[in-house]
């Protein structure tokens, strides 16, 4: 009966349009063909039932028929009688699976997941199943879900079959990639089969062929399994020319692949660094504003991001409760939304307390500092110490798959590019507009800028809003990936000053440039060093940086500078 | 470098001692008093006595003044030198952590494990032999060498190269924070061998001396008291001299002074290693009085929390960080027992407040009321010593 499936599938293997042919129309014909060739099933359960028989040989019939319906349950049953643990009642023949319990062995029905109660292990005999049998249903198992209908079961299953490579599964596989529609499904199955070639193979033509295929891929996988094929071949006692051949070009694929993992990791480290050092872009450029601008050294600078975060929680839960088909754009509302807010607080600090300790920076340090501590305190109590939940957008889960073993996950691109936007709007607000002519005034001099009838108060209040307001935005992306919580300012503060120590005060491009050096440095010091300990030696070289250039990598240049 | 004070026929100590700063042999006789006062109570009253001093508060005390002494180092490189460290929480700790080492070693196989020569943290982490930079901790005498050499050593080579390279004001702030932070996460590593998070703890005797006996309790106290009281006479030495002139003269315009031909990077210097290792002898002192030191003393808040102590009291002032010190610890301490929520607004408020209404702090602003005062009744003004009112940027 096997046989006879195989002109069916073949028959779609050129088709003139491209269809499936699924399991169940094979199915439909099988059936009538069943009809006249012994004992026929009506449903699922009554091919069930054919386990019971004492005959293996009705068995097989039995076995054949359960995955010849296609059904979910096939599957179920048929992994189930593989690994020995599928049981029938002495009392009435049911089909159960057994979990053992205080008192004996809880039953279930398999195909109907009835409960039955407990029972003890007397009650219960084991369907027995000998080797041909146990082969026939891998078999069966493997045709099931390679031409199941959902093609992530079937992706599944062809990387199932890279893995473990059954010998059994060649003929199967090959089968299912000639009926196969989908391109990634059919990749993955090719990748498998040549798995499976360059294993099992007979000739050493065959495996060979495999290689060429396996090369082409990468993956740590690929690496193990041809790892394993040389090792072999060293062991052989006297190895004919022809395999020593093939050991030859195993080793230059392996050096391929090598090649194309140690390439693979670099691009991984750029981009997380990358990720990691628009973060710190974000959490800085803020910074870079109010301190290079004002000389404020604002260490409630991390609590405007957590304000900014905290208000995407906000918008948030408006929207689920307000407008729950919106939901999915409350991130975005979010960010107008944490830029007025965080940027209101800004001005509202600027005009209460920064504006008394002009020219007095280290004081200043201090009541931010104490303002942090209250805004920390504040924002405790009314959303209390426990991290907020906000979710992330479908739009912004999920990875870019580049190639196999080489994904770059949405909301990290969703980051570097957020960065990158917010950094060019910061430069067109700097260079474009007349408010950032007379902040560009006030940080060279100050004192001429006012001569020259510029309220040099209301441009401090707004840059320091503009500062506040971008840190706030900045903690919109980081609600992506860090816990909403009091705290979260805290984290980023000492960082942040090193990002714009580090570039150069009162210059965005420097602000940039640190951020990014920084975060890809930390991304390749990691392997070696550990995550901790690539932090210490960046800002151990921060520190010694400082000694060389005490203001930065770019330094402002000019009197007005050097107060 | 120290020049002497410019009394050529006193002794040094004579004429610092008739030289002290208004309110300072007030302050040294508080703290006679209270070495006296406190055992004296404690050992002899009744419980029931209103003037009894029960064993817990004479804990809690000597922690304050391990805290006073630490406001102190901070006072004296920033209110005469115009230093602000926010990393002065890393020599204390690491005086901390020099003092936890001898203690963990005085343990010996008392530990859980039983370990005659391997603390405990490091049996957990199947560690075989000693790293060798615990080797000597047994010895006390070693042991408190390292607790002046260690912060000494680092605040050296840091202050080396940072005041050569004019890195000031804001910056080594910021940087000051950045090696605090460093430390904090360097030592929340299992592999520095210095007990990871949990740091070092479970301590047993000093010198032979039970750590939980009220003797030994009182004797630490007396011991802070006396260290508060020399580390306050050193500081007062270092700022009466010619060299504590050249310090305000720094702190005020120090390009100018650099320019008078003063090398003010050794000055600096020197004075930072004094201010680390009065931190670092003040860590020592805390540690064994409460039992426990881990790596969160390192984090950056803490540091900046000491120099609201000496803002609060007054900078400049020495005994006014003292008792900025006693006052913000002991509110911390009301305030997290009564109202755990309202401490970080409390804190919060002290920081804005002192830095918008009070720049000089208690003792600064209490002695210009003074001044003012006297001049009423005099109506003549005598030389003070400047009180800082703006630095360099």
């Amino acid at each position: 009966m096997l046989s006879t499936l195989h002109p069916f599938i073949q028959y779609c293997e050129n088709p003139v349009t491209p269809m499936r042919i699924t399991i169940k129309t094979i199915i439909a014909a099988m059936l009538f063909l069943l009809a006249t060739q012994g004992p026929a099933f009506a449903d699922l359960t009554d091919a069930a039932q054919g386990l019971l028989s004492k005959k293996y040989s009705e068995k097989i019939q039995a076995t054949e028929a359960i995955a010849d319906f296609g059904d979910p349950r096939s599957i179920v049953l048929l992994e189930t009688l593989l690994d020995g643990k599928l049981y029938a009642t002495k009392s009435d023949g049911r089909l159960v699976s057994r979990k053992k319990v205080s008192d004996g062995y809880q039953i279930t029905d398999i195909l109907t997941e009835e409960d039955f109660g407990v029972v003890k292990s007397g009650d219960l005999t084991k369907i027995r199943i000998n080797n041909k049998m146990r082969g026939l249903i891998k078999d069966l198992l493997g045709r099931l879900t390679l031409l199941n209908e959902d093609p992530a079961l079937r992706l599944k299953a062809a990387n199932a079959v890279f893995k473990s490579r059954p010998k059994e599964m060649a003929v199967p596989l090959r089968d299912a990639l000639a009926a196969e529609t989908e391109e990634d499904v059919a990749t993955a199955m090719r990748r498998a089969l040549a798995a499976l070639n360059f294993v099992h193979g007979e000739t050493t033509t065959i495996k060979a062929d495999a290689l060429l295929i396996l090369q082409e891929q990468h993956g740590p996988e690929v690496k193990f399994l041809l790892n394993g094929e040389a090792n072999k071949i060293a062991a052989l006692q006297n190895p004919s020319h022809e395999i020593q051949q093939f050991a030859l070009s195993i080793e230059t694929a392996l050096a391929r692949i090598e090649e194309k993992l140690a390439f693979m990791a670099v691009i991984e480290n750029i981009f997380q660094g990358l990720s990691l050092g628009s973060v710190l872009l974000l959490a800085a450029i803020g910074l870079a504003i109010t301190f290079g601008v004002m000389g404020v050294i604002n260490m409630a600078h991390g609590e405007m991001v957590m304000i900014g975060a905290y208000t995407t929680y906000v918008v948030q839960e408006l929207c689920r409760n307000f407008a729950p088909d919106l939901l999915v754009y409350s991130l975005v509302a979010a960010i107008p939304a944490a830029f007025i807010v965080a940027g209101l607080c800004g001005v509202a600090i600027e005009r209460s307390i920064i504006r008394f300790l002009y020219g007095r920076p280290l004081e200043t340090l201090l009541a931010t500092w104490g303002l942090s501590l209250i805004l920390q305190q504040f924002v405790r109590t009314i959303f209390g110490p426990t991290n907020k939940e906000v979710s992330s957008p479908e739009w912004l889960s999920g990875a870019w798959e580049i190639t196999g073993g080489l994904a770059l996950t949405y909301n990290r691109i969703g980051i570097i590019l957020f960065a990158a936007a917010v950094l060019f709007m910061l430069l067109l607000v700097l260079r474009k507009t007349s408010f950032g002519l007379q902040m560009r005034a006030v940080t060279q001099n100050r004192k001429m800028a006012a001569s020259m009838g510029i309220r040099t108060g209301w441009v401090d209040a707004m840059t320091f809003g503009l500062g506040s307001g971008v840190a706030g935005m900045a903690g919109v992306a980081l609600s992506q990936i860090d816990n909403v919580s009091p705290n979260l300012g805290q984290a980023y503060i000492v960082d942040s000053f090193m990002v714009v120590v580090f570039g150069g005060v009162g210059n965005l491009w420097g602000t940039l440039v640190a951020a990014l050096s920084l975060g890809v440095t930390n991304k390749f010091l990691e392997p070696y060093t550990g995550a901790v300990l690539a932090k210490i030696f960046i800002l151990i070289f921060i520190i010694l940086f400082i000694q060389k250039r005490p203001r930065g990598l770019f330094a402002l240049k000019g009197r007005a500078v050097e107060n | 470098m120290v020049d002497m004070i410019n009394k050529p026929n006193k002794g040094p100590f004579v004429s610092l001692m008739t030289g002290l700063p208004g309110g300072g042999k007030t302050f040294l006789g508080i703290l006679l008093v209270a070495a006296f006062f406190v055992p004296l109570s404690n050992t002899f009253l009744p419980e029931s006595s209103p003037f009894y001093v029960p064993t817990y508060l004479v804990s809690l005390m000597g922690k304050y003044v391990c805290f006073a002494l630490l406001a102190l180092s901070v006072d004296l490189i920033w209110g005469f030198a115009g230093i602000l460290s926010l990393g002065h929480g890393a020599f204390f700790a690491l005086g901390g952590y020099a003092m936890g080492m001898y203690l963990m070693r005085q343990i010996g196989d008392r530990g859980v494990y039983g370990n005659p020569l391997l603390p405990d943290f490091m049996v957990f982490l199947n560690w075989t032999e000693l790293p060798w930079y615990w080797f000597g901790f047994d010895i006390f005498p070693f042991a408190m060498l390292m607790v002046i050499l260690v912060p000494g050593l680092l605040a050296f080579i840091f202050g080396w190269f940072a005041f050569r390279s004019r890195v000031t004001g804001v910056y080594l702030s910021i940087i000051t924070q950045a090696m605090t932070y460093a430390l904090l996460l360097a030592f929340f590593r299992n592999d520095m061998g210095f007990g990871g998070n949990n740091g070092l703890t479970d301590f047993k005797d000093l010198l032979g001396f039970d750590l939980q006996a009220t003797g030994t309790r009182l004797g630490l106290f007396v011991a802070s008291l006396i260290a508060l009281a020399l580390g306050y006479l050193v500081c007062c030495f270092i700022t009466q001299s010619k060299l504590g002139r050249v310090l305000i003269a720094i702190r005020d315009a120090e390009s100018r002074t650099r320019f008078s031909g003063y090398r003010v990077e050794y000055y600096k210097l020197f004075v930072f290693v004094v201010s680390a290792i009065l931190a670092g002898i003040a860590g020592a002192l805390y540690v064994p009085q409460v039992g426990i030191i881990n790596p969160s003393e390192f984090s950056p808040a803490n540091s900046i929390e000491v120099v609201i102590w000496v803002a609060v009291g007054g900078r400049g002032t020495l005994w006014g960080a003292v008792l900025g010190a006693f006052l913000v610890n002991w509110g911390k301490s009301y305030f997290t027992g009564s109202f755990p929520d309202a401490w970080l607004y409390f804190l919060g408020g002290l920081f804005v407040f002192t830095t918008l209404f009070l720049p000089k702090g208690i003792v600064g602003t209490a002695a210009v009321w003074i001044e003012k005062f006297k001049n009423k009744q005099q109506g003549s003004s005598p030389m003070q010593a400047p009180v800082p009112v703006k630095e360099e940027q």
